[in-house]
C-alpha cells in the first residue's frame, strides 16, 4: 500500500464518520450517505496525488461529497420531486454558506448522535446494529469487522447491505429520539457498545481468550459517546465498567494465551492509566445521579476490585451490596451467579454453594459454562473434589473457546490430585 | 495500540514563559476534538527544565544534576498519550495539532506482546517473589 493509500485510510478512520452523519442528515439516507462518503476519498485518492493532501481534509472530502451528492440528486433518471426539491436545497445553503464545513461543524455533534441511534435501531437485528455502528460511526472497513469478528467478509458485507435496505424500507427517520422514547433506544446504543466490548473481552469463539482489539475499538466509541452526551450517566457508567474491565487485560492472559482469573492476575500489570479513567468516568456517572444505573453499578463492582491491592483486601461485602441492587433492578439468573460468587467470598463457600445448587434448576443457566464452573469452583473449595471435577468437565464441555476449555479441563484434572482453592470469576 | 505523542522544548518553555491566550484556546479546541474522537487517553504540559533534576548512573556511583539543562530541543516538554488505530492515524492527528513550529515525535507504546520471549521465566519468578513480598508488608 503507497503512504498515500495508508494515509487516506487513516483520514477515512477519523473524518468518515462525521462526514456519513452529517450527509445522512442533508440526504435522510444512511447507505447513500456512505456511498457518497465512499466516492469523496475514491476521488482523494484519485486527486490527491496530483494535487497534494488538502491542509483541511475535512472540509475538501464534505465539500466534494456535496458535489456528488447534488450531480447525484440531478442525474437519477426518474427525478422524485423530494430529490429535486433536495439538490436545490443542497445548493441553496452552500451559496447562503459558502464554508459549509464550519457551518456544519456546530452540528456534527447531533448529526454523530442521530447516525448512532440509527446504526443502533431496534428494527435491525443485534448483529447488523453492531456491523453497522463499526462500519458507520467506528469507521472501520467490512474486513476489518470479518476479522474482529471471525466471520467471512461476504458475511459482513450482506449485513450492512441488508441493514441499510431494512432503515430505507421501514423509512427509519435518522434523528435523535426524544421523550420516553430516548431511554429505551440509549439502551440499545450501550448494548451495542458493550456486546463489541465482550466480545473481546471474553471471546466467545475461536482460539484466543481475549481480543484486545475488539475492546479498543468498543471504548472508543463508548468515549465518543461520553462526548456527544455528556449529561447521561449511564453513558459514563458504561465507559466506566469498560475501561476498568479493559485495565485488566493484559494481566488476564497468561504467556501461552491461558486464561489468568481475576484471584490470580498480577495486579502490578494492571493497566492504571485506565483504572483512574473508569474511576474517574464513575464517579461522574454518580454525580449525575446514576449510582443504581445497571451499567454504572457494574462499574463500581469493577471498582471494587480495581481498588483492592490485592484480592484478600476486595470488599467482597460491598460487591455483594452491589449485586443486590444490580438484581433488584435487572433481575438475571446470570447476576444471582455473580452475586453468589461474591457471596461465597464474603461468607465461606458453603453460603455462596446454597445460592449457586438454587439456580442449578434454571433454564436460562442450562447450557451456560459459568454456572458448572463456579459450583465445581466451590465445591473443591469445600473438599468435595469428585463432584468438583464432573462439574469441570461439564463446563468445559459447554464452552466454545479453546482456552477456555483448557482452563476448566486442568482445573477437573486437578481435582483427582491435589486441593484445589482457587475461586472463579 | 498506544502511542505517546512527545512535545519538544522551546526558548519560551524553558524560559517558563506559558503559551499566548490564542495558543491557548486553539490547543483547547484540538485536545477537545481528541477527547471527543475517544483518542486521547492522558497529557500534560511540562515544567521548564530549570525546576528539574537529572539522576546520572555510573556503574554504583549517581550524580545528581540540576536543571536547567542545555539541549533544549531535546528536552520534552510535554506529552499525550493516546489512543490509535495506527501510526498513521497518529500521524493524522498530529497533522492537525495547532503547533507554529518546532517538531513533534510520536512513538509507540509497547504493547505486552512486544515483549514476546524477553519474559523468560526467571523474571517472571522473580516479579512473582517481589509481589509476595508486596503483599507480605500489607
Amino acid at each position: 500500500m503507497s503512504d498515500l493509500h495508508r494515509t487516506v485510510e487513516a483520514i477515512w478512520r477519523i473524518e468518515s464518520p462525521r462526514l456519513i452523519a452529517g450527509l445522512a442528515r442533508l440526504l435522510g439516507d444512511v447507505g447513500l450517505a456512505e456511498e457518497l462518503a465512499q466516492d469523496a476519498f475514491v476521488a482523494a485518492l484519485e486527486q490527491w496525488p496530483v494535487s497534494g493532501v488538502p491542509d483541511n481534509s475535512g472540509a475538501w472530502l464534505m465539500a466534494t461529497a456535496k458535489h456528488r451528492a447534488i450531480d447525484r440528486l440531478r442525474r437519477r433518471t426518474r427525478l422524485t420531486r423530494k430529490h429535486e426539491e433536495l439538490a436545490r436545497e443542497l445548493e441553496a445553503r452552500e451559496k447562503a454558506e459558502p464554508d459549509l464545513a464550519a457551518a456544519l461543524d456546530d452540528e456534527i455533534g447531533d448529526d454523530l448522535l442521530s447516525l448512532v441511534f440509527t446504526t443502533c435501531h431496534p428494527v435491525l437485528s443485534t448483529e447488523a446494529r453492531v456491523a453497522l455502528t463499526l462500519r458507520l460511526f467506528g469507521g472501520l472497513t467490512t474486513d476489518e469487522i470479518a476479522h474482529a469478528f471471525l466471520v467471512p467478509e461476504t458475511t459482513v458485507a450482506q449485513r450492512i447491505v441488508r441493514a441499510k435496505r431494512t432503515l430505507a424500507e421501514t423509512s427509519v427517520p435518522i434523528e435523535v429520539p426524544r421523550g420516553a422514547e430516548l431511554a429505551s433506544r440509549l439502551a440499545s446504543v450501550l448494548e451495542v457498545v458493550y456486546l463489541i466490548f465482550n466480545e473481546g473481552y471474553s471471546a466467545t469463539a475461536g482460539d484466543e481468550w481475549v481480543r484486545p482489539d475488539l475492546c479498543e475499538e468498543a471504548l472508543r466509541l463508548g468515549r465518543v459517546l461520553a462526548g456527544l452526551m455528556p449529561s447521561e450517566p449511564e453513558v459514563h457508567g458504561l465507559v466506566a465498567l469498560m475501561e476498568t474491565q479493559a485495565s485488566r487485560l493484559r494481566a488476564r492472559i497468561g504467556p501461552s494465551g491461558e486464561p489468568i482469573l481475576l484471584a490470580e492476575q498480577d495486579r502490578g500489570r494492571w493497566d492504571y492509566v485506565l483504572i483512574g479513567r473508569g474511576l474517574a468516568a464513575l464517579e461522574r456517572a454518580e454525580e449525575l445521579g446514576g449510582a443504581l444505573g445497571p451499567y454504572a453499578l457494574q462499574a463500581a463492582i469493577a471498582a471494587c476490585h480495581a481498588r483492592a491491592r490485592s484480592a484478600d483486601e476486595t470488599d467482597w461485602e460491598r460487591i455483594v451490596a452491589l449485586y443486590d441492587a444490580l438484581a433488584q433492578l435487572a433481575p438475571s439468573p446470570v447476576v444471582e451467579l455473580n452475586r453468589a460468587v461474591a457471596v461465597s467470598m464474603a461468607f465461606g463457600p458453603a453460603a455462596g454453594l446454597d445460592l449457586v445448587d438454587a439456580l442449578t434448576s434454571e433454564p436460562a443457566l442450562e447450557s451456560y459454562y459459568l454456572l458448572p464452573s463456579v459450583r465445581g469452583d466451590l465445591l473443591a473449595k469445600l473438599g468435595r473434589r469428585d463432584e468438583a471435577r464432573l462439574e469441570f468437565e461439564r463446563a468445559a464441555s459447554l464452552t466454545q473457546n479453546a482456552r477456555e476449555q483448557r482452563l476448566l479441563a486442568e482445573r477437573a484434572a486437578a481435582c483427582g490430585a491435589h486441593h484445589n482453592s482457587r475461586p472463579t470469576i | 495500540m498506544r502511542v505517546m505523542v512527545m512535545v519538544k522544548a522551546n526558548e519560551q518553555s524553558e524560559g517558563g514563559v506559558l503559551p499566548d491566550e490564542q495558543m491557548l484556546t486553539e490547543m483547547n479546541k484540538f485536545n477537545e476534538e481528541l477527547v471527543k474522537a475517544g483518542v486521547m487517553l492522558a497529557g500534560e504540559g511540562l515544567d521548564a527544565s530549570s525546576k528539574g533534576a537529572r539522576v546520572k548512573f555510573d556503574g554504583d556511583k549517581r550524580t545528581v544534576i540540576d536543571g536547567p539543562f542545555a539541549e533544549t530541543k531535546e528536552l520534552v516538554a510535554g506529552f499525550w498519550l493516546w489512543q490509535v488505530r495506527s501510526m498513521d492515524e497518529a500521524i493524522e492527528w498530529l497533522k492537525r495539532a495547532p503547533f507554529k513550529e518546532g517538531e513533534v515525535e510520536i512513538r509507540k507504546v509497547f504493547e505486552a506482546e512486544d515483549f514476546g520471549d524477553a519474559m523468560t521465566p526467571e523474571l517472571k519468578e522473580q516479579t512473582e517473589r517481589l509481589r509476595e513480598q508486596l503483599a507480605e508488608q500489607q
